[in-house]
C-alpha cells in the first residue's frame, strides 16, 4: 500500500535509468539525508555527533569499498584497514608537503594513493581465488602497517611515528566543531555512497557481479576478467582511503599506523557481513551495527549489571556476547540487515492485504 | 657457514611448531570445508584450561601440585574441555549454517573467536601463567661444543613431537575405517551421505581431533611463551603455512611450515637489516603470495578446474 | 554503583558533609580501563589497583576533604575508536563531568590529545604517551607523569655505566618492539651513545613478538655486552627464554618498565632469574599504604582484584600510583578552590600542575619508597624522571637500587625542540609560565 509502484509509469529512457526509479525511494532517500543533515545536528549532542555518529559514517564508508570488492566482484579482502591507513597518510603527507593543497583534493589523492597501493595488492586476484586470496591480502595488511611505520618520512619523521591532522578549512571556512565535521564527513559520504549506488549499475558494476557469479563463464561473455577485478580493487581502495583520510581528519584528528590493525579490517569485514553483501544500503546498517553494539553492551554492563558482576567478568561477557551474536545474526539471516530492510519493504507492498 | 646453519635450523624447528597450529587448520577445511579462524582461539582455550585446571586440581583432590598425576589429569580434563567445544562448535554454529557461502562460515568462526576468547579469560582471569613440562631450553651441548652451533633442546623435542602427531594422523587417516570415511567426505559430502557415512559423526570427530591438536599445539607454544593472550596469534604464523602448503594437505602444512619457518628466519637476518628489521611480521604472507602466483592452489593443494 | 551505595551509607559515618546538605559532593572519575584480549593482564591490575586506592581513600578517610570519589568504568579494548567513545561518554558524567582521563594506551593518548584542551579534561599518562608532552608551555593539558620513555632510555645507560665503569667501547643492543613505541628509545640511545663512545645496535622484533629465533642468533654473533629489552606483552618472556637459549646472561639484561613485571617473569619461568628492568614504581605488598588497602579495602571484601594475590604485583602497585597522584591532585586543587565540593576538571588541572609531594608527604601517604618524589610545574609536567631497578629472583621483584635521576640536560632539550616543532605545525603560542599561578 506505502510502498506501491503501481501506476509508476517511466516515459523515457532517463526516468527509467535513475538511481531511485521508484518515487517512494526518492522520497524517502531525501526525508533520510533532510533529517541526517538538518534535524540531527540539531538534536544530537557532542557525544552523539563525536563519538558515534562520525564513526558509523566514516565505517559505512570503508564497507562500502569492501562490500565493492567482496560483495560486488567476490574478491574477499581483508586488508581494508591497511587501504584505510594509506588513505589517511596519503591525505596528510599532501597537506603538508604541498602549500595552499584544499582539504578536498588532498582527501582524494590520497584515496588514489590508497587505490593505487590497491591494485598492486589486487594483482594477485587474477590467479588467486577464494581463502588463498583472503590471506594473501594479509599481506597487504602486515605489510603497509610495517612501512608505515618504519620509513618516518611517512609521519613527517615525528618520533612516534603519530601524525596529527592538519586544520580543516573549505573555501576559508574552517571546519572545527564537531556539527561541522559531521556535516562534512556526511556530505562526503553522502556523495560517495550516491556514486556508488549508481557504479554497481554501469557496465563495471554488471562486469563485476559477473565474474563474481562465475569468472570463467564470464570471461567467456567477453569480460576481462583483469581490468575487471583491479578496478574493483582501485575503486574499493579508494573508498577506503577517503574512509580512512576522514578517520584521521574528521574523526580522531590524530592516527598512528598500529590503530590500522587488522582488527578493524575484521570489523569492517562483519559490516558488510551483518549489513548485507552485495548491498549499499546494507553497509550502513552493517556500521550502524557493529559500531553500536558494543557500547550498548558496555552500558549494560557496567551500568545495570555492575552491581552484580565484576568488571573483568562484566567486559569479557561482553566479548562473548558480541561473538555469539554474530553467529546469531549469521544463522538467523546469512543475508543481513539489507534482507530485513527489503523483507520490510515487501511488507509495506502488500500491507493491509498480505495475501 | 656455521651462522647460517644455526639459523636454518632454528628456522625450521619453529617452522614445525607453525605446521602444528596449521593442521588444525587443515584438518577443519578438509573435512568441512570451513576455514575455521577461531583455531588460534582454540590453541589459547586449551593452554589456559590445562594450567587452570593444574592450578585448581591439587585443591579438589587433594594431589600434590605440580605432580604427574595433576598433568595427566589436567590433560585429559582439558581434552575433554576442548572435545566438547569442538563438537557443541559443529553442533551449534556450524550446522545451521551448513550451504551458506563459504564466507559466512568464515565470519561465523571469526565470531567464534571472539566468543571463546571471552569464555576463556571469563573463566580463567586475564593472568599471564608459566607452564613447565619439564624439559630445559637449553642448547645441544655436543652441537654447540663440536661445531658451534646452536640448537634448542626443547625446539628439537617440540619439533619431534609434532612430527610424531602429524605421523600418527596420517597414518590414523590413510589406515583406518574412520581416516577413510574422513576421506570421503572431504572428497565429496553428498557422495558420502548417500553410501552411508555418518556426515555429522564425522565431523564432530573432526572437531574433536582439531581440538586435541590445539592442545598439543597450546602446550608446547604456552611453554615457550607462557600461557597467556598472545597465544591466539600463533594462527597468524600459521596462515602463511596454510596458503602455502594448500588447505587440504596435511604434508602440505608439514612442508610449508618448514619452508616458511627457515626463509623468515634467514629474511630477518639478512635481509632484514637493511630495511630496519621486523619484516617477519610481512615476509611470510609476501613468500606466500609470490609463490601462488606459480602455483595458485598452493604446494599440495587440489587444483580445481573451473567448467562454465 | 557500589561506590555509590557507600557514599550514601558512609555521609552519616564520616560526619565530613556540610550541614543541611542532603547529598554528599562527589568527584568523578572515568576510567576507560581494558579488561579483555592481549593486554588485560596489565589493564586489569592497574585499574584494579587504582579502584582500589581510591576505595581506600572513601573507606579510610570519608574522601578528599570530605568529598567522596565516585568512578565509572569503560571498556575501551585497547583499542583507539573505543577509547575516543569512552571520553566522549564519561566526559559529562558526574557533578562537574570527569575530571581527569588515564587511557594507559598511548594510541588513545593521541587520539583524544586534540580534544581536552576543548573540553578542559587534564591527560594524564603515567609512564606511556606523548613524551614532549613534559613540555607544559605547549601541552598545559597533557601530564606524563613521574617520567617518560626518553627519560628511562638515560637512566638505563646510567645503570649500566654503573655496571660497567666506563662505557667506551662498549656494546649495547637494543631489542625493541617494532611499533612507535619501540622507536621512543632511538633518538636518546644514538645522542648518548655519540657523547659516551659505545655503539648500539638496534634489532626490530615483529609484533607480537612470540618468535625471537632470528633476534637472538644475531644478537649471539654481535656479542654485546649489554641487553636492553624494550618489549611489551608476549615479547617479554618469549625474549627471556630465547636468552636463554642462546645462552646470553640475564644479568646483563635491562628492561624497560613494561617489560618488568611479574607477567613478563612467570611465563619465562627460570629463564627470567636475574633479569633487571626498570619501574617508577616498585613491586612489594609490605608498604603501609598496601596493608591499609587489604586491612579497609578487602578487609571488608571491596576489592577489585579476583585474584587478590596481585595485590603487591608491579601492574598493580602501579595502579595504586595512579590512584595517589590522582587523589594528591585534587587534594591540592581543593586546597586553592576549597574543600567539601566537587572540583571541574580546569581546576584539578591545576592541581595537577602543582603538585609537591615530596618524601615527607609520602611517608604520610605510606608509600615512602614506593614511587618517587614528585614536583610539578608549569614547564615541568613530568615532575621527576626518576626509576628504580628490580631484579627478578625467580619468585618476585627485588629492589636493586636507589631511585635513579634521568640525564634531564638531555631529554630536556628535546623535549622542548620536539614540543616547539609541534607548537608550530600546530599553530600554538606557548604559554608564558611566569604569568602562570
Amino acid at each position: 500500500m506505502f510502498y506501491r509502484e503501481a501506476g509508476q509509469f517511466k516515459p523515457s529512457y532517463e526516468a527509467d535509468q535513475q538511481i531511485f526509479p521508484i518515487i517512494q525511494d526518492r522520497v524517502g532517500i531525501a526525508i533520510i539525508i533532510a533529517f541526517a543533515a538538518l534535524v540531527v545536528p540539531m538534536i544530537a549532542s557532542e557525544y552523539w555527533l563525536n563519538s558515534i555518529l562520525v564513526p558509523v559514517l566514516i565505517f559505512s564508508l570503508a564497507a562500502i569499498g569492501l562490500n565493492i570488492l567482496t560483495g560486488y566482484a567476490g574478491q574477499l579482502s581483508l586488508g581494508s584497514a591497511a587501504f584505510m591507513a594509506v588513505g589517511a597518510f596519503g591525505a596528510y603527507n599532501f597537506m603538508l608537503r604541498i602549500d595552499g593543497m584544499p582539504f578536498l583534493v588532498a582527501l582524494v589523492l590520497g584515496g588514489l594513493a590508497a587505490a593505487a597501493v590497491g591494485v598492486v595488492f589486487g594483482l594477485p586476484s587474477l590467479r588467486i581465488k577464494g581463502f588463498y586470496l583472503a590471506v594473501a591480502t594479509l599481506a597487504a595488511q602486515f605489510f603497509i602497517v610495517w612501512a608505515l611505520v618504519k620509513f618516518p618520512w611517512f609521519s613527517n619523521h615525528s618520533t612516534s611515528g603519530v601524525i596529527t591532522a592538519q586544520d580543516i578549512v573549505i573555501l576559508g571556512f574552517a571546519f572545527d566543531g564537531p556539527v561541522a565535521k559531521y556535516l562534512l564527513t556526511l556530505a562526503i559520504v553522502i556523495v560517495l555512497a550516491l556514486m556508488a549506488k549508481n557504479l554497481v549499475r554501469t557496465s563495471t558494476g554488471r562486469s563485476w557481479m559477473a565474474v563474481r557469479d562465475m569468472d570463467v563463464a564470464a570471461e567467456v561473455i567477453g569480460i576481462r576478467p583483469m581490468r575487471t577485478k583491479l578496478i574493483a580493487f582501485a575503486v574499493s581502495s579508494f573508498y577506503c582511503g577517503v574512509a580512512g583520510g576522514l578517520y584521521a581528519f574528521t574523526y580522531l584528528g590524530t592516527v598512528e599506523p598500529e590503530g590500522f590493525n587488522l582488527d578493524l579490517s575484521f570489523r569492517i569485514l562483519f559490516m558488510i557481513i551483518i549489513g548485507g553483501v552485495g548491498s549499499i544500503m546494507g553497509s550502513f546498517l552493517g556500521a550502524a551495527f557493529i559500531v553500536l553494539l558494543p557500547i550498548f553492551m558496555n552500558v549494560m554492563m557496567h551500568g545495570l549489571l555492575g552491581d552484580y558482576i565484576s568488571a573483568s567478568f562484566g567486559s569479557n561477557l561482553e566479548l562473548m556476547i558480541f561473538g555469539g551474536l554474530i553467529i546469531f545474526f549469521l544463522i538467523v539471516e546469512p543475508h543481513g540487515l539489507a534482507r530485513l530492510w527489503q523483507i520490510g519493504k515487501e511488507k509495506l507492498r502488500l500491507w493491509p492485504f498480505p495475501h | 657457514m656455521q651462522f647460517f646453519l644455526e639459523v636454518l635450523i632454528g628456522g625450521l624447528l619453529s617452522g614445525v611448531l607453525y605446521s602444528l597450529v596449521a593442521l588444525g587448520f587443515v584438518l577443519i577445511f578438509k573435512a568441512s570445508g570451513v576455514f575455521n579462524f577461531a583455531q588460534g582461539a582454540m590453541v589459547f582455550f586449551a593452554a589456559l584450561t590445562f594450567v587452570g585446571f593444574t592450578e585448581v586440581l591439587p585443591g579438589w583432590t587433594g594431589l600434590e601440585a605440580g605432580g604427574t598425576a595433576v598433568f595427566w589429569l589436567a590433560f585429559v580434563l582439558a581434552l575433554a574441555s576442548m572435545v566438547v567445544l569442538g563438537i557443541a562448535t559443529e553442533k551449534i554454529v556450524l550446522r545451521p549454517l551448513v550451504n551458506q557461502p563459504p564466507i559466512t562460515l568464515f565470519m561465523a568462526t571469526i565470531g567464534l573467536t571472539y566468543l571463546v576468547e571471552g569464555i576463556a579469560q571469563g573463566i580463567w582471569g586475564a593472568n599471564v601463567r608459566g607452564l613447565d613440562l619439564g624439559i630445559e631450553d637449553v642448547p645441544i651441548e655436543y652441537m654447540l661444543e663440536q661445531h658451534n652451533i646452536l640448537i634448542s633442546t626443547f625446539d628439537l623435542f617440540a619439533a619431534l613431537l609434532a612430527g610424531l602427531l602429524v605421523g600418527s594422523l596420517a597414518l590414523f587417516f590413510q589406515y583406518t575405517k574412520v581416516g577413510r570415511a574422513l576421506r570421503a567426505v572431504a572428497d565429496d559430502h553428498q557422495a558420502a551421505l548417500s553410501i552411508g557415512i555418518p556426515l555429522q559423526h564425522i565431523w564432530a570427530i573432526v572437531w574433536g581431533v582439531a581440538g586435541f591438536v590445539a592442545l598439543v599445539a597450546g602446550l608446547i607454544w604456552g611453554a615457550r611463551n607462557g600461557v597467556q593472550f598472545a597465544l591466539t596469534f600463533t594462527a597468524l604464523k600459521a596462515l602463511p603455512v596454510l596458503i602455502l602448503g594448500g588447505f587440504t594437505s596435511v604434508p602440505g602444512a608439514i612442508v610449508g611450515g618448514l619452508i616458511i619457518g627457515a626463509s623468515e628466519k634467514l629474511a630477518e637476518v639478512y635481509v632484514g637489516p637493511f630495511v630496519g628489521g621486523g619484516i617477519e611480521s610481512w615476509f611470510p604472507y609476501v613468500l606466500a603470495l609470490l609463490f601462488l602466483l606459480v602455483r595458485p592452489e598452493g604446494l599440495f593443494g587440489e587444483r580445481h578446474i573451473d567448467r562454465v | 554503583m557500589e561506590i555509590k551505595k557507600t557514599v550514601m551509607l558512609g555521609a552519616l559515618v564520616t560526619g565530613t558533609l556540610a550541614a543541611g546538605v542532603a547529598m554528599a559532593a562527589e568527584q568523578f572519575i572515568g576510567l576507560p580501563s581494558y579488561r579483555v584480549g592481549a593486554y588485560a593482564a596489565g589493564g586489569s591490575g592497574i585499574f584494579g589497583g587504582w579502584i582500589d586506592y581510591m576505595n581506600l581513600i572513601n573507606e579510610r578517610d570519608g574522601g578528599v576533604g570530605g568529598v567522596k570519589l565516585v568512578y565509572e568504568e569503560c571498556e575501551t579494548e585497547y583499542n583507539n575508536a573505543r577509547g575516543v567513545e569512552c571520553y566522549e561518554r564519561m566526559k559529562n558524567k558526574g557533578e562537574t563531568g570527569n575530571s581527569m582521563f588515564s587511557p594507559l594506551s598511548t594510541g588513545i593518548t593521541y587520539s583524544v590529545l586534540d580534544k581536552v584542551p576543548d573540553d578542559k579534561i587534564p591527560l594524564v599518562t603515567i609512564g606511556y604517551g606523548r613524551t614532549d608532552a613534559a613540555d607544559g608551555r605547549v601541552f598545559p593539558w597533557v601530564f606524563p607523569l613521574i617520567t617518560t620513555y626518553w627519560s628511562q632510555a638515560t637512566t638505563m645507560i646510567k645503570y649500566i655505566e654503573s655496571k660497567e665503569g666506563e662505557l667506551k667501547g662498549k656494546k649495547i643492543v637494543l631489542l625493541y618492539h617494532d611499533s612507535a613505541y619501540g622507536k621512543e628509545p632511538h633518538a636518546v640511545l644514538d645522542k648518548m651513545a655519540a657523547a659516551k663512545g659505545f655503539e648500539v645496535t638496534k634489532i626490530a622484533v615483529a609484533h607480537p613478538g612470540n618468535e625471537q629465533q632470528s633476534q637472538w642468533l644475531q644478537i649471539r654473533q654481535i656479542r654485546p655486552d649489554w641487553v636492553i629489552l624494550w618489549g611489551w606483552g608476549v615479547m617479554n618472556p618469549t625474549a627471556l627464554k630465547a636468552a636463554a637459549k642462546t645462552g646470553f646472561s640475564r644479568a646483563k639484561m635491562l628492561g624497560v618498565w613494561w617489560s618488568g613485571a611479574e607477567e613478563d617473569t612467570i611465563p619465562a619461568g627460570s629463564a627470567a632469574k636475574g633479569f633487571t628492568a626498570a619501574g617508577f614504581n616498585v613491586a612489594g605488598a609490605e608498604y603501609p599504604v598496601i596493608k591499609d588497602i587489604k586491612k579497609h579495602v578487602y578487609g571488608k571484601d571491596k576489592g577489585n582484584m579476583e585474584d587478590e594475590s596481585r595485590v603487591g604485583s608491579v601492574y598493580y602497585n602501579r595502579g595504586v600510583v595512579h590512584g595517589i597522584i590522582a587523589v594528591e591532585a585534587i587534594r591540592k586543587a581543593q586546597e586553592k578552590f576549597g574543600q567539601g565540593k566537587a572540583l571541574t576538571g580546569e581546576q584539578v588541572r591545576w592541581g595537577y600542575e602543582n603538585l609537591d609531594i615530596d618524601d615527607k608527604r609520602l611517608a604520610e601517604l605510606g608509600a615512602a619508597g614506593f614511587m618517587p618524589a614528585l614536583k610539578t610545574s608549569c614547564m615541568d609536567h613530568e615532575g621527576s624522571g626518576k626509576v628504580k631497578y628490580q631484579t627478578w629472583d625467580g619468585a618476585k621483584w627485588k629492589v636493586v637500587t636507589d631511585w635513579i635521576d634521568a640525564d634531564k640536560q638531555l631529554v630536556r632539550g628535546m623535549i622542548e625542540e620536539s614540543a616547539a616543532k609541534y607548537a608550530q605545525e600546530k599553530g600554538i603560542t606557548p604559554r608564558d609560565c611566569s604569568k602562570e599561578m
